[in-house]
């Protein structure tokens, strides 16, 4: 018995690999759906944000991503631009991360073509500056400056969306999506606090207790946590079957699966302690 | 004169910057404008001078044959392909640039950052120890965070969602917090220090 659990401790980590992989694999494969509840979380609280604001409100996405962090925060950016579509915001799309733009531009593209929306009417990518929170401190006083066209090169004066817009003050929400520095804390510290602009956000799950600060001296609006923040803002605007929720069930059964691994690490822990043999 | 004219500098524009601050007005508003452009003309730069670097690395890794040599052709290549297809081709959707990066570029991203599943797996099933009170009560907190973070925890408790809004609201917001303001006090305090040529070590030790 002993031995079990002196070679259960020592288990190979390419069992625990294939083991991971089959949790997250046979829920795909099986189409497992589990019924996503949104409860009282901060993505509805940005939800709620979205639905109040007057139609017509200019709001700034900012795609502050890159392709590793992209099976969290693609489908919040997909989600949240549909949802501001839909209640027929204008989307003003640009990014602190280089390649955000691009996904930020296929985000809104492809969905701006379902919805009947049009380039330059309702949407526009303003594309990638560098520079991060002092880029957002100059956006202050005038975005012109910063983004003279947008990333196809097309002149902000011939962006007919555009025109009104001088500076943040023109614009009525910011959601920045955000994998790290720069993202969202660059946007609360200089447009929230600065100028006083609204601010939401979504960011990955390991991100996420760092905002919670943010969230409770109300210096954000509302925050989407990880692939579940993705799955409430799909529930909530009305997706059937969307990317996060369909994600939802191979995270489900592979959090089930790291913890068990956890307990009987625990379990073969206390055994060997016991003999005397665990360090 | 190598040591006084960095020192002006860095009081000249860290004065601006703080001015700028607090007196929103001109002509500091006007100096600190321009101060923010001229800082993302070098950040740009900076991304040039990366480039350079990578490919200085990646030559000098083959041409000394240092380990795992083989890969650095791949890099390259990678990168002079997107480098000629942005620059000839644009950016834009439905070109060439656009399409590597979004077929290429992105699942490959996405795939180097699921791995990171397999090895906290691996790291939490080795490391992660109720060895005493206090690692128990991590154990048992990052537990209900786990469950609370998908639709399963509800599923087999309503208040487990609770439970973890709960922890992630108070316990890890105060948390957080001393350590954000301690963060932001060093900042300030060594930013002072800097401005005001106490601290010199980003001159590359120079006295």
């Amino acid at each position: 018995m002993a031995d079990i659990f002196t070679k259960i401790g020592n288990l190979d980590r390419r069992i625990i690999f294939v083991l991971i992989a089959l949790s997250v694999i046979i829920p795909i494969l099986t189409d497992l759906i589990i019924p996503n509840i949104v409860g009282a979380e901060p993505s509805r609280d940005l939800f709620e944000f979205v639905d109040s604001l007057p139609p017509g409100s200019n709001v700034i996405i900012s795609f502050d991503y890159d392709p590793s962090t992209m099976p969290e925060l693609q489908p919040m950016a997909e989600a949240v631009v549909r949802h501001l579509f839909e209640k027929g915001h204008k989307i003003i799309g640009m990014a602190l991360w280089p390649q955000g733009a691009a996904l930020g531009q296929d985000a809104m593209s492809s969905l701006s073509d379902s919805l009947g929306k049009e380039q330059y009417q309702d949407w526009v990518n303003l594309g990638y500056k560098t520079g991060g929170g002092v880029m957002i401190v100059r956006l202050g006083t005038s975005m012109r400056a910063i983004f003279p066209t947008d990333r196809d090169n097309v002149p902000w004066s011939e962006i007919p969306m555009l025109q009104g817009i001088n500076n943040l003050d023109d614009i009525q929400l910011v959601i920045s999506l955000s994998a790290g520095d720069p993202g969202i804390i660059a946007w609360v510290m200089m447009a929230g606090d600065r100028y006083d602009i609204p601010i939401g956000g979504g960011c990955t799950a390991v991100s996420a207790p760092q905002l919670y600060t943010y969230l409770q001296t109300e210096q954000m609006v509302g925050l989407l946590g990880g692939l579940k923040g993705a799955a409430d803002y799909e529930t909530l605007v009305g997706i059937d079957n969307g990317q996060a929720i369909r994600g939802m069930s191979p995270q489900s059964v592979a959090h089930i699966a790291i913890m068990l691994f956890i307990i009987i690490g625990n379990v073969a822990y206390f055994m060997q302690k016991k003999r005397g043999g665990a360090r | 004169m190598r040591l006084i004219i960095p020192l002006a500098i860095t009081f000249t524009s860290g004065m601006i910057m703080i001015l700028n601050f607090f007196i929103p007005h001109q002509p500091f508003a006007l100096l600190g404008d321009n101060l923010q452009e001229w800082y993302m003309i070098v950040a740009s730069g900076a991304i040039f001078l990366g480039a350079a670097n990578l490919l200085h690395v990646h030559f000098r890794k083959i041409r000394l044959k240092l380990k795992n040599w083989k890969y650095s052709p791949v890099t390259i290549v990678g990168f002079l392909v997107m480098i000629i297809l942005g620059l000839f081709y644009g950016v834009t959707e439905n070109l060439p640039f656009d399409y590597l990066f979004m077929n290429m570029v992105a699942p490959m991203g996405a795939t180097m950052f699921s791995l990171l599943a397999f090895f906290v797996a691996s790291a939490a099933f080795r490391a992660f120890r109720a060895s005493n009170w206090r690692a128990t009560l991590l154990l048992t907190s990052a537990f209900l965070v786990m469950l609370g973070q998908v639709p399963i925890g509800a599923m087999i408790w309503d208040k487990i969602p609770l439970a973890k809004v709960w922890l992630m609201a108070i316990p890890n917001t105060a948390g957080q917090r001393a350590v954000m303001i301690g963060a932001a006090m060093g900042v300030v305090a060594t930013s002072l220090r800097m401005i005001f040529g106490i601290e010199r070590s980003y001159l590359g030790g120079a006295d």
